[in-house]
């Protein structure tokens, strides 16, 4: 452990704005980059299933 | 006769060009990926934030390193990545490669303005302002604009196979170049500002400083894979909607 | 196989005499833009002969720039590029004499009108010899660069704006070592080194741009 109190763990040595900005823009990146792809999964194979039914019902 | 016809690489490679077979094989490797590279960059940010020792000149501030430093790494081998898909694409014709080139890029660009962003926040603390002209940021931010060169042509193609071949002869055009830049930016930086101390550029790294660097690093190779394949897959459905393995897949659900 | 080549090349320069147009605009641009430089910044002797090197190396990339959305346009709207793909002869030859062609139209005159505007902007005049080497060799390996972002879009619609976002990130070598290379012949020190490099650079794009040159043809022409 490198910090004694809970304080001094977000101050980081003043530094805690920089540090945990990086941090937090970070995880949004990695979130955004994994969470975009699966909700589109999500839509396409709702509209997918929409359209084989559609074409289901045709026949 | 084709049969007889003498494989040049294993047999995985040629099993990789089915789409089908592809997309079946991505859905098991994907929660192995995206497991291990949650709980590596949980373990890598605890470590780095609470037990990684603070450097004796930036102070706590040096643990910006383990952002900047593993996006920065991803940043460039994405490129490569895609730059070689894309040739692989153009060489042997394979649809897959083409979208795994294509599902590269947007997860590249980001890596390379997350590497951006965090040196910048960086510098404030280190050298007292938002951005400074370092030759390892400048660089980035020329890949930066390399890879928005690739993801505007992709958006201006009309036709998938189309765009992917125009992307692929780009972007392995921009291969052969970033050697070229990062040696030029780096000539012109030492022109300019003799020895300002860089960044990144340690004697020597404690071992408790690069083990969580480490650990960092393959999280975020781990969320390449993840954030790749499920555009991927996205990718794949969306092309062979037409096909009946899709329907199957889809209906069955 | 040359046979190929000075065919293509004189085909183009004849096109390019023909419509003094496309040869003159470039030259234009180059001009107005050294002289947006002191009208926008400041008029001062010293200060322009300090960002002169700079000021003239980014209007010549710029100007190279402009011209590039034309370098095939007319070839493939009139279907004489389609026509020459398919012939039998070499693509890599036809290409390299584009981009030649390209050269000779703006490249070297722009080489060729630079001192003018260095005496404008006062540079020195021990560094005029090196901007006009390196503009000579630089704007060569622009013109083979920037050939490949002009096959690549030239199918489409609005490639104009499209071309400098793919080309700028290329350019940036050529231009970082073709301004070094007047900054330090202001500075009175060695040139040498600077001009070898953009020769090196010339070499490699010389023998490596056509080949993507024509394989971009290729895509752009298939659809």
């Amino acid at each position: 452990m490198q910090f004694d109190t809970w304080v001094e763990f977000v101050d980081m040595g003043g530094h805690g704005l920089y540090v945990w900005l990086s941090f937090a823009i970070a995880a949004g990146i990695i979130i955004i980059n994994v969470m975009l792809p699966w909700i589109n999964q999500k839509k396409l194979i709702g509209s997918l299933q929409r359209k084989f039914q559609r074409e289901g019902d045709l026949k | 006769m084709n049969m007889q016809k003498k494989q040049l690489m294993p047999k995985w490679f040629y099993q990789m060009a089915s789409p089908k077979w592809c997309y079946k094989i991505t859905g098991k490797l994907l929660p192995l990926f995206s497991c291990t590279g949650l709980a590596l960059l949980l373990l890598g940010t605890v470590w780095a934030l609470l037990y990684a020792p603070e450097d004796y000149q930036q102070g706590n501030s040096f643990r910006i390193i383990y952002i900047h430093v593993p996006s920065a790494i991803l940043a460039q081998s994405i490129y490569v990545t895609m730059a070689l898909a894309g040739a692989v694409g153009i060489i042997w014709k394979m649809k897959i490669a083409d979208m795994v080139a294509y599902a590269c890029a947007p997860v590249g660009a980001s890596m390379a303005f997350l590497a951006l962003i965090t040196g910048a926040i960086w510098g404030k603390p280190t050298w007292g302002s938002w951005w400074v002209w370092d030759a390892r940021l400048t660089s980035m931010l020329i890949l930066l604009f390399l890879y928005f060169g690739v993801m505007a042509l992709y958006a201006a193609m009309g036709k998938p196979s189309r765009a992917a071949r125009a992307t692929a002869i780009l972007s392995l055009v921009g291969l052969v170049n970033i050697p070229i830049i990062k040696y030029s930016v780096e000539w012109w930086n030492t022109l300019h500002q003799p020895a300002t101390f860089s960044l990144t550029e340690k004697p020597a790294m404690p071992v408790q400083m690069w083990l969580p660097l480490l650990v960092m690093v393959l999280g975020f190779y781990c969320f390449f894979a993840t954030a790749m394949m499920l555009r991927l897959r996205n990718e794949i459905l969306s092309r062979e909607k037409r096909t009946n393995w899709v329907k199957e897949l889809v209906t069955k659900v | 196989m040359m046979r190929v080549f000075w065919a293509e090349l004189s085909r183009d320069l004849l096109l390019a005499f023909r419509h003094k147009g496309d040869f003159l605009n470039p030259l234009i641009f180059f001009l107005m833009v050294a002289v947006l430089f002191p009208l926008g910044v400041s008029p001062a002797a010293d200060f322009l002969a300090q960002i002169a090197p700079g000021v003239l190396w980014v209007s010549a990339l710029l100007a190279t720039l402009l011209s590039l959305d034309n370098l095939f346009k007319s070839d493939f709207d009139d279907g004489t590029l389609e026509q020459l793909l398919l012939s039998p002869e070499s693509t890599y030859m036809i290409a390299l004499a584009k981009a030649c062609a390209h050269w000779i139209t703006t490249g070297l005159p722009l080489a060729l009108m630079a001192p003018l505007l260095a005496v404008m902007l006062f540079l020195p005049a021990q560094a005029i010899v090196t901007l006009v080497i390196s503009l000579l060799i630089g704007t060569a390996t622009l013109s083979l660069v920037g050939a490949i972002a002009s096959a690549l879009t030239v199918g489409l619609k609005k490639g104009g704006v499209l071309i400098s976002l793919l080309v700028i990130p290329l350019y940036i070598p050529v231009l970082i070592f073709g301004a070094s290379a007047v900054q330090s012949a202001v500075d009175g020190l060695p040139v040498t080194a600077y001009l070898a490099i953009l020769g090196a650079m010339f070499a490699l794009s010389l023998v490596l741009a056509p080949f993507a040159i024509a394989a971009s043809l290729r895509v752009s022409v298939s659809s």
